[in-house]
């Protein structure tokens, strides 16, 4: 931040720049905001289609609303789509119609906003499994990890209610179903399914009700999320990748103006056009196919949107159990699956954070990315909650499933119900074995650089590989690890046979626990830097160094 | 080393190959996949040679049904069975089975309409059963699609799907795509409920829901998609397949290109 004349500001702006500085005196912070560096990273621009799509949402979704009607008044319809000529529907579900074949742009509009709806939450999670396997939430940033898991249950419910508004048979099944859950909440779940619909299932106050929750409750608590997470990003400067050059004292990128704040636009620009394209060839939630919403027709594949599925996946992976409990009835087959599967999910990557810095004792200030192979236990981790998401999101689509590739639909089931609780332990060590295998490998090249695949033939007739030192930049990334410090575990004990104050207890012995599965260093590779002709032959330590004009010698401090 | 080194620089170039070619290998499947469908109308029911039938029955049929279409340990008897299940049966290829199982997929016949029909009359000679439509009966000529479309929804969408693009059922049993049925298939399916699909008598849908119904499950089939690529018409699933492969891999491979680029006048600054 030496260099004041770092920014040129063109002409044509100061002019606009001063006229607004003599009434705001603005131009310090400004002048601060526009030299603020962003480092540069592809998996640093996910996050930006959520924000990019979300704007296109409000975009679009303003459009929609100046002709969508959200009433469940009935109405004959006598539209342009003559399929359905003289059919009763609701208001809601004939404006629909009218927007997807009668008004200009209406169809393009409407594909655009529901594919831009799941492409936020596609980048959501998107985003989201980057900063978990980067451990981008540490220390300082733990705050807006939260801001973000808020975001992301708030999209859901936004995802719902839109999805729900049209009144067609899809999205009238998955509002069925809503509403079996609030109605098995046990003692006051059918206040709440009646207060929600203002009476029976399906009524004629939802749409309305949703409407007004879809278009101003929930986007304006998005838009403050966003604000304040955007806020926190800026404040606190983005985390940057280990690179030569990054230290957590430094952020090295662009600066602000211009460049990120032209690359931001072309990413805009980028998104909304490959919405645009993806709208005009794919088509999204045909309405006019479901049919107008009756309680009396379902039809099969019906599936919620991709980001409810591990909600329907939990529904058809449980067993049909209900207990009675001091006479309440207690509907486990709904209870369970909707409350405990994402409340395993979204507690834990809540608690992760703190999680972590207790069992590690970690308490220093991470401006510097992991690598995801450098923590082999959050990398676990996080392969392990997504195997869980995953199956319970596949379970959801178990009929499609079934059909498109000729599984009985039991078999998919069971093997959903077995594999939820293996495969996550299972890819939590086979992930952490390769995170430390991959961790074994780039020790070796930090020691002995790269295998250039060239033998050469030593005067005494040995035969050694010519190994190539890795790059300076390439050393700044292979050796990046932060080394994780150890707690005193229980066993250790001081002079006086007395052991750390801190292991004692229930919650001290569970915290060694924790510190030793984080702790578990690689074993110590084998020392081939010294000991010349002791007969291992993979390459002899003099030969290294010549090769390697000293330079992996520096490196060599692990 | 060059080389080697060159390829590490650019670890994202294996991944955009390899979610390239999934694009690509999805987009050909589904362009691959959905297939045409059958031509609608059955040749009218000419002249049936029940004697002709009797001994086209002997050589097809006879095997698992009996001489006398009896039935035996492994197939039902056909007395009773009528004409419209013979039709139904034989016609979209299920009969002669494959193989012995609770349900037959359909398949190409080697059966001529006119030896279909004999056998038909032969089945129908041992007594009753409903009768092969005619073309009257299965003709959508004025039919009201609209009734059709609430008819479909409430009696048929649970199994074949909203748009008759069919769907999974329970023991690998399964409802099947609607999109190659003949109109006289699909009156004679509701008139004799095959495999695990229920009868809907006359009494249950007239003869004119049936008109109905075949109305609205032709012209949907037929219908054009205004949105773009149907996407198999099975509803959310491909939705969301096609919202992660190709709608945030196709950005990330941008954000890659646009990223790709170091700048040179990198600054930094402090924390």
């Amino acid at each position: 931040m030496s260099d004041q004349d770092a920014v040129k500001i063109p002409e044509g702006l100061s002019g606009v720049g001063g006229w607004l500085d003599d009434r705001f005196h603005a131009a310090g912070g400004v002048r601060v905001l526009m030299r603020k560096v962003f480092p540069d990273h592809w998996s640093f621009m996910l996050g930006e289609i959520a924000l990019w799509s979300f704007v296109i949402l409000l975009l679009t979704g303003t459009y929609l609303a100046l002709f969508f009607v959200p009433s469940m008044q009935d109405v004959v319809y006598h539209g342009s789509y003559a399929k359905l000529n003289g059919i009763t529907m609701s208001q809601a579900y004939e404006s629909t119609l009218r927007i997807s074949f009668d008004i200009r742009g209406g169809l393009l509009v409407r594909q655009i906003h529901h594919w831009a709806a799941n492409l936020f939450m596609v980048a959501i999670f998107a985003h989201m499994l980057r900063v978990f396997f980067t451990g981008a939430y540490r220390k300082p940033r733990e705050l807006n990890w939260l801001i973000g898991l808020g975001m992301l249950a708030m999209g859901m419910l936004e995802g719902l209610f839109g999805y729900s508004l049209p009144d067609d048979q899809l999205s009238g099944a998955g509002l069925r179903i809503f509403g079996g859950v609030l109605q098995g909440i046990p003692i006051v779940g059918t206040y709440l399914s009646f207060f929600l619909f203002g009476g029976q299932f399906p009524g004629t106050t939802v749409v309305p009700r949703m409407y007004i929750l879809h278009v101003f409750l929930v986007p304006g608590l998005i838009l403050a999320l966003v604000t304040a997470h955007l806020f926190l990003m800026f404040h606190q400067k983005h985390t940057q990748m280990p690179m030569k050059g990054n230290t957590e004292k430094n952020v090295v990128g662009a600066p602000f103006f211009p460049y990120f704040l032209l690359k931001g636009q072309a990413w805009f620009f980028f998104i909304f056009g490959a919405l645009v394209l993806l709208s005009t060839v794919a088509q999204i939630n045909p309405v006019w196919m479901y049919g107008p919403y009756t309680p009396l027709a379902i039809s099969s594949a019906s599936q919620p949107d991709w980001y409810m599925g591990v909600l329907e996946g939990a529904l058809r992976v449980m067993p049909a159990w209900e207990i009675n409990f001091l006479g309440h009835t207690l509907s486990l087959s709904v209870l369970l699956p909707a409350a405990v599967p994402l409340g395993i999910i979204f507690t834990g990557a809540g608690l992760w954070p703190f999680f972590e810095q207790w069992a590690t004792g970690d308490k220093r200030i991470h401006n510097i990315n992991d690598r995801p192979r450098n923590a082999p236990v959050r990398t676990g981790i996080g392969v392990a909650a997504v195997a869980f998401y995953g199956i319970l999101w596949a379970e959801g689509a178990n009929d499609v499933l079934a059909d498109r590739f000729q599984v009985p639909l039991y078999t998919i089931t069971w093997i959903a119900r077995i594999a939820m609780f293996v495969v996550p332990i299972g890819g939590y060590f086979i992930t952490k074995r390769i995170c430390i295998g991959l961790q074994r490998a780039d020790a070796r090249i930090v020691a002995h650089g790269y295998e250039s695949g060239i033998l050469r033939q030593m005067p005494d007739g040995e035969f050694i590989e010519v190994h190539t030192p890795a790059t300076e930049e390439e050393l700044a990334v292979l050796d990046s690890r932060v080394i994780p410090t150890a707690l005193p575990s229980g066993e250790e004990t001081d002079a006086n046979g007395v052991p750390a104050p801190s292991s004692r207890g229930l919650m001290g012995k569970a915290r060694s626990i924790a510190n030793r599965a984080f702790t578990e260093e690689v074993e110590p590779m084998e020392d081939h830097g010294h000991g010349h002709g002791d007969g291992h032959g993979e390459v002899s330590g003099g030969e290294h160094a010549a090769v390697g004009s000293g330079s992996s010698e520096e490196h060599d401090h692990e | 080393m060059s080389s080697n080194i060159a390829r590490r620089r650019r670890p994202w170039a294996g991944y955009a190959a390899i979610a390239g070619g999934l694009v690509v290998a999805g987009t050909l499947y589904g362009v691959l996949s959905s297939g045409g469908t059958a031509d609608a109308s059955a040749p009218s029911q000419a002249s049936t040679s029940v004697s002709q039938g009797k001994s086209l029955f002997e050589t097809s049929c006879a095997s698992c049904h009996g001489l006398d279409a009896q039935g035996t340990s492994q197939a039902p008897s056909l007395v009773g069975a009528g004409a419209a299940a013979v039709d139904f049966q034989m016609s979209t290829g299920r009969m002669p089975a494959k193989e012995y199982g609770a349900e037959e997929d359909r398949k190409p016949t080697s059966f001529s309409q006119k030896q279909i029909y004999d056998i038909a009359g032969y089945v129908a000679s041992l007594g009753g059963g409903p009768a092969v439509p005619d073309q009257q009966q299965t003709s959508t000529d004025g039919a009201d699609t609209a009734l059709g479309q609430q008819l479909f929804s409430t009696n048929c969408s649970q199994c074949h799907g909203f748009a008759g693009a069919g769907g999974a059922l329970t023991y690998g049993k399964s409802a099947p795509t609607l999109n190659q049925s003949t109109p006289a298939q699909i009156y004679e399916a509701m008139l004799t409920g095959p495999e695990a699909m229920p009868v809907f008598g006359d009494g249950t849908v007239t003869p004119s829901e049936k008109r109905d119904i075949i109305a609205y499950v032709t012209k949907t089939r037929n219908e054009a998609n205004p949105g773009g690529f149907s996407l198999a018409r099975t509803g959310t699933v491909t939705e969301g397949l096609v919202a992660w492969l190709g709608g945030l891999g196709f950005l990330v491979l941008i954000a890659m290109w646009l990223t790709a680029k170091r700048r040179s006048n990198r600054v930094e600054s402090e924390q």
